[in-house]
C-alpha cells in the first residue's frame, strides 16, 4: 500500500468530490502518450506541463513505439491514454480504422492553422519537412537544389540515400521526372501514376548506396559523411549539424508534413482531453516549442507574437516563405493508396 | 506393467508387491511429471499460445472473417517470393561460412591441452558479453566508406576509393558471421572433445596417414556437432532482423523486416502473422528434409 491508512483513498475522493458536484476538474488526472526522446521532452516542456496547469489538471506522460500499440489498447477494451501524439499520416489511417475520437473543432480554434494541418481525428502540433539535404563537402553551400538535381548524377555524382517506406518517397520521384508540384498527387492518383514514380526511381536505383529507415539513421547517415545526398526530416539535420555534421537542406519542393495530437477511441477523459488540445494549440504554447526542436508551429500566429526569433523563423519549415515553396502531404492519396503503393515499392526494392 | 521375478503364481503377497510397484511406479512418473511441468507450462504459454493465435489470426481478415487473403497477397506480389529467398540464401550463406571458418577453429581448441583451450574458448565467447546491436554498429563504425577499413586501406594505399564493404551482402554476412559462429564452435568444440583419440592411434597403427585418419575416423564422428551446430546457426539466422537491417543498407530485405513492415502498413496483424506462418513452415520442412538426408551419414543426434 502506497497511500498512509488516514488519507482517503483516491477513489474515495473522487467519489466525494463528485458527489460534491464542486471543483470538478481537481482531481482530474489526463494521460499524454508520445515518442519519447528529445521530442517528448521539448513537448513536455514547452506543452504539456504548461497546459496542465493552466487547466489545474493532473498530468501523467507516458511513450509509446507505434500507433499499433494504441490498436492493441483499443482492441483489448483498455485504454488508458487519453491524448496520443502521432504522425499526421498514422493519424488518418487510425481515424478511418475507428480506434481515434473525432475530435471537436468548436472546442479546438484551428482559425489561424496552416491549411491542411487540422483533420477530423487529429489536431497539428509542429510541421516538419522531409527535405532535399547534401554533404556541404562534396557539394559546397550550394548544393543541388531540386529533386530533378538529386536525380542528375553527371552534374551531381555522388552515393544518395533513399527512404526505404514508400511514405514521401514517390512525390520527389514525380517532380523529378517534370511533374509540377502542385499536380504531384493528381499524376498519383491516376491509373499509372504510382508506376510512372517508381520507374523513375528504379533509374536512380544503382546511385543509391543506402535505404534509410529511421531518423536517427538518416543523420547518422550524413553525420559520418556516408552518402553526398539524402532526403529526410528537416529537425534532424539541424542537430546532426550543430553536431558537426557537413550538412545543409533546402526547402525548394520539399514535403510539408506535420506531426498532431489525437484522442484514443474510448479515452477515460475524453471532454477533459478536447480542453486540453485546445489549450496547446494556442500560439503561445507552439512558439514556445519551437525553442526546443525546429519543427514550425502549425498556429500561424505563433509568429506574430514576436516570441520567435526573426532569424530563426525564417529556418521553420512552417514560415510564410518556406512554406510557399513545398509540397503539402496529401493525407487523402495516403489513406487510399499507401497499402497498394508499398507493395508496388517494396516489388522495385527487392528487384 | 508387470514385474516377472516377483509374480509367483498363487503365492499369498503377490497381489500386495504387485500393486505397490504399480504405485512406485505411477508415484515415479506423476513426480517426473510434476518437475516438468513449470517448464511445459511456460512453454506452453510463452510458445505454443501466441504461435497458435498468430496462426489464426493469418487467416482473418480486417474485418475477422476467415479468409486467405494474406497467403494470396504473398502469391500475388513478388517481392515476399524475394523475401523469402534472400532470408534463405543468407542463412545458409551465413551457416556454410560459419562452418568453413568454425570447424578448423574447433578442431584447433579440441586438439589444445585443455587449459589453453578453455582460455581460448573464453576469447570466442567473449561477443556474448557485448550486446548484438553494439557489436553491429561496431561493424558499421570499422566498414563505412568514411570507417576504419576504408581510410586504413587507403592511407596505405591498398586501394585508391573506398570499398562498398556495408550496406550490402557482404556487410550483412560479415556481421551475421561474427555474431553466429560461436554458436557453431561451442557444440562442434563439445562434440570433438568427447572423441576417443585412441581411434585416431587405432588409425595410425594401422597404417593410415594422418590426413586419411582425420577424414575416416575424426570427421565422421564430429558430423553429429557439426550438423547440431549448424543447424542452430541456420535457424536463428532465418529470424535475424536487427543485423540484415543495420548493415544491409535496406538492400537485404529478410523475412523478419518484411514482418515488421507489415507491422506497420496494415490495420490487422493478420498480413505479418502470415508471413511467420510461412517461415515456420518452410523452417520445419527444411529441417526435416535435412534430418532425412543426413539420417544415412548419422546426423541428427544419432551420435557415434
Amino acid at each position: 500500500m502506497q497511500c498512509p491508512p488516514i488519507l482517503p483513498s483516491r477513489s474515495t475522493l473522487v467519489l466525494l468530490l463528485s458527489l460534491a458536484g464542486a471543483l470538478p476538474a481537481v482531481a482530474q488526472e489526463l494521460t499524454v502518450v508520445s515518442f519519447g526522446g528529445s521530442y517528448q521532452e521539448a513537448q513536455s516542456k514547452a506543452l504539456f506541463v504548461p497546459a496542465a496547469k493552466a487547466l489545474g489538471i493532473k498530468l501523467k506522460e507516458e511513450t509509446y513505439s507505434s500507433i499499433a500499440d494504441l490498436r492493441l489498447k483499443v482492441k483489448a477494451g483498455a485504454v488508458t491514454w487519453d491524448v496520443v501524439a502521432s504522425g499526421s499520416g498514422s493519424a488518418a489511417r487510425a481515424g478511418s480504422e475507428g480506434i481515434l475520437e473525432k475530435l471537436d473543432y468548436k472546442v479546438i480554434d484551428t482559425s489561424s492553422f496552416v491549411p491542411g494541418t487540422a483533420q477530423d481525428y487529429c489536431v497539428g502540433g509542429d510541421v516538419f519537412s522531409t527535405v532535399l539535404a547534401w554533404n556541404t563537402k562534396t557539394y559546397g553551400e550550394k548544393g543541388p537544389q531540386s529533386w530533378a538535381d538529386f536525380w542528375d548524377v553527371k552534374t551531381f555524382p555522388g552515393k544518395r540515400s533513399y527512404r526505404k517506406g514508400v511514405a514521401g518517397a514517390l512525390e520527389p520521384a514525380l517532380m523529378a521526372d517534370g511533374v509540377p508540384p502542385e499536380k504531384v498527387y493528381e499524376v498519383l492518383s491516376q491509373p499509372g501514376g504510382i508506376e510512372r514514380a517508381i520507374k523513375k526511381i528504379r533509374e536512380l536505383k544503382p546511385h543509391i548506396a543506402v535505404w534509410w529507415s529511421s531518423g536517427a539513421q538518416h543523420a547518422q547517415l550524413m553525420k559520418d559523411g556516408e552518402v553526398d545526398m539524402i532526403t529526410g526530416w528537416n529537425g534532424r539535420f539541424d542537430v546532426a549539424a550543430k553536431d558537426g555534421a557537413k550538412v545543409a537542406y533546402t526547402f525548394n519542393q520539399a514535403l510539408l508534413d506535420y506531426d498532431c495530437f489525437a484522442i484514443a477511441k474510448g479515452a477515460p477523459n475524453k471532454d477533459l482531453a478536447m480542453k486540453f488540445l485546445a489549450e496547446i494549440s494556442k500560439p503561445q504554447y507552439q512558439a514556445e516549442f519551437t525553442k526546443y526542436i525546429t519543427y514550425g508551429p502549425t498556429n500561424k500566429k505563433a509568429y506574430d507574437l514576436g516570441t520567435i526569433e526573426a532569424a530563426y523563423a525564417k529556418s521553420l519549415p512552417s514560415h510564410p516563405d518556406n512554406a510557399a515553396k513545398q509540397v503539402p502531404i496529401d493525407l487523402d492519396w495516403y489513406t487510399k493508396f499507401e497499402t497498394q503503393a508499398s507493395a508496388a515499392y517494396q516489388n522495385m526494392l527487392t528487384e | 506393467m508387470s514385474a516377472p521375478g516377483l509374480s509367483i503364481a498363487g503365492a499369498p503377497g503377490d497381489d500386495f508387491h504387485a500393486a505397490a510397484l504399480r504405485r512406485d511406479h505411477w508415484r515415479e512418473r506423476f513426480g517426473l511429471a510434476a518437475l516438468a511441468a513449470p517448464a511445459l507450462l511456460l512453454v506452453t504459454i510463452t510458445v505454443l499460445l501466441p504461435v497458435g493465435w498468430l496462426f489464426g489470426l493469418s487467416f482473418l481478415d480486417d474485418a475477422g472473417a476467415p479468409s486467405l487473403e494474406h497467403y494470396r497477397r504473398m502469391l500475388a506480389e513478388p517481392s515476399y517470393g524475394r523475401t523469402f529467398r534472400t532470408t534463405f540464401e543468407i542463412s545458409l550463406l551465413t551457416t556454410a561460412i560459419c562452418i568453413l571458418l568454425g570447424y578448423p577453429l574447433a578442431y584447433f581448441l579440441s586438439q589444445l591441452p585443455r587449459r589453453a583451450a578453455n582460455l581460448c574458448m573464453i576469447a570466442v565467447l567473449l561477443p556474448f558479453w557485448t550486446s548484438l546491436l553494439v557489436r553491429t554498429y561496431a561493424w558499421l563504425v570499422l566498414l563505412q566508406r568514411r570507417g576504419l577499413i576504408n581510410t586504413w586501406g587507403m592511407e596505405l594505399g591498398l586501394w585508391s576509393e573506398p570499398l562498398q564493404l556495408v550496406h550490402n551482402v557482404a556487410g550483412t554476412l560479415i556481421g551475421m558471421v561474427h555474431i553466429m559462429l560461436p554458436f557453431l564452435v561451442l557444440p562442434l568444440y563439445g562434440t570433438m572433445r568427447a572423441i576417443d583419440r585412441d581411434l585416431l592411434r587405432a588409425a595410425s597403427s594401422l597404417g593410415s596417414t594422418p590426413a586419411h585418419g582425420f577424414w575416416t575416423v575424426f570427421f565422421p564422428l564430429s558430423l553429429p556437432g557439426l550438423a547440431a551446430g549448424s543447424a542452430l546457426v541456420f535457424v536463428l539466422c532465418l529470424g535475424f532482423y536487427v543485423t540484415p537491417a543495420m548493415l544491409g543498407g535496406g538492400k537485404v530485405t529478410m523475412v523478419s523486416n518484411r514482418i515488421a513492415n507489415d507491422i506497420e502498413l496494415f490495420f490487422n496483424w493478420g498480413a505479418a502473422s502470415a508471413l511467420g506462418v510461412v517461415l515456420l513452415v518452410i523452417t520445419l520442412v527444411v529441417l526435416v528434409l535435412a534430418a532425412r538426408l543426413s539420417r544415412g551419414a548419422g546426423l541428427f543426434g544419432a551420435g557415434h
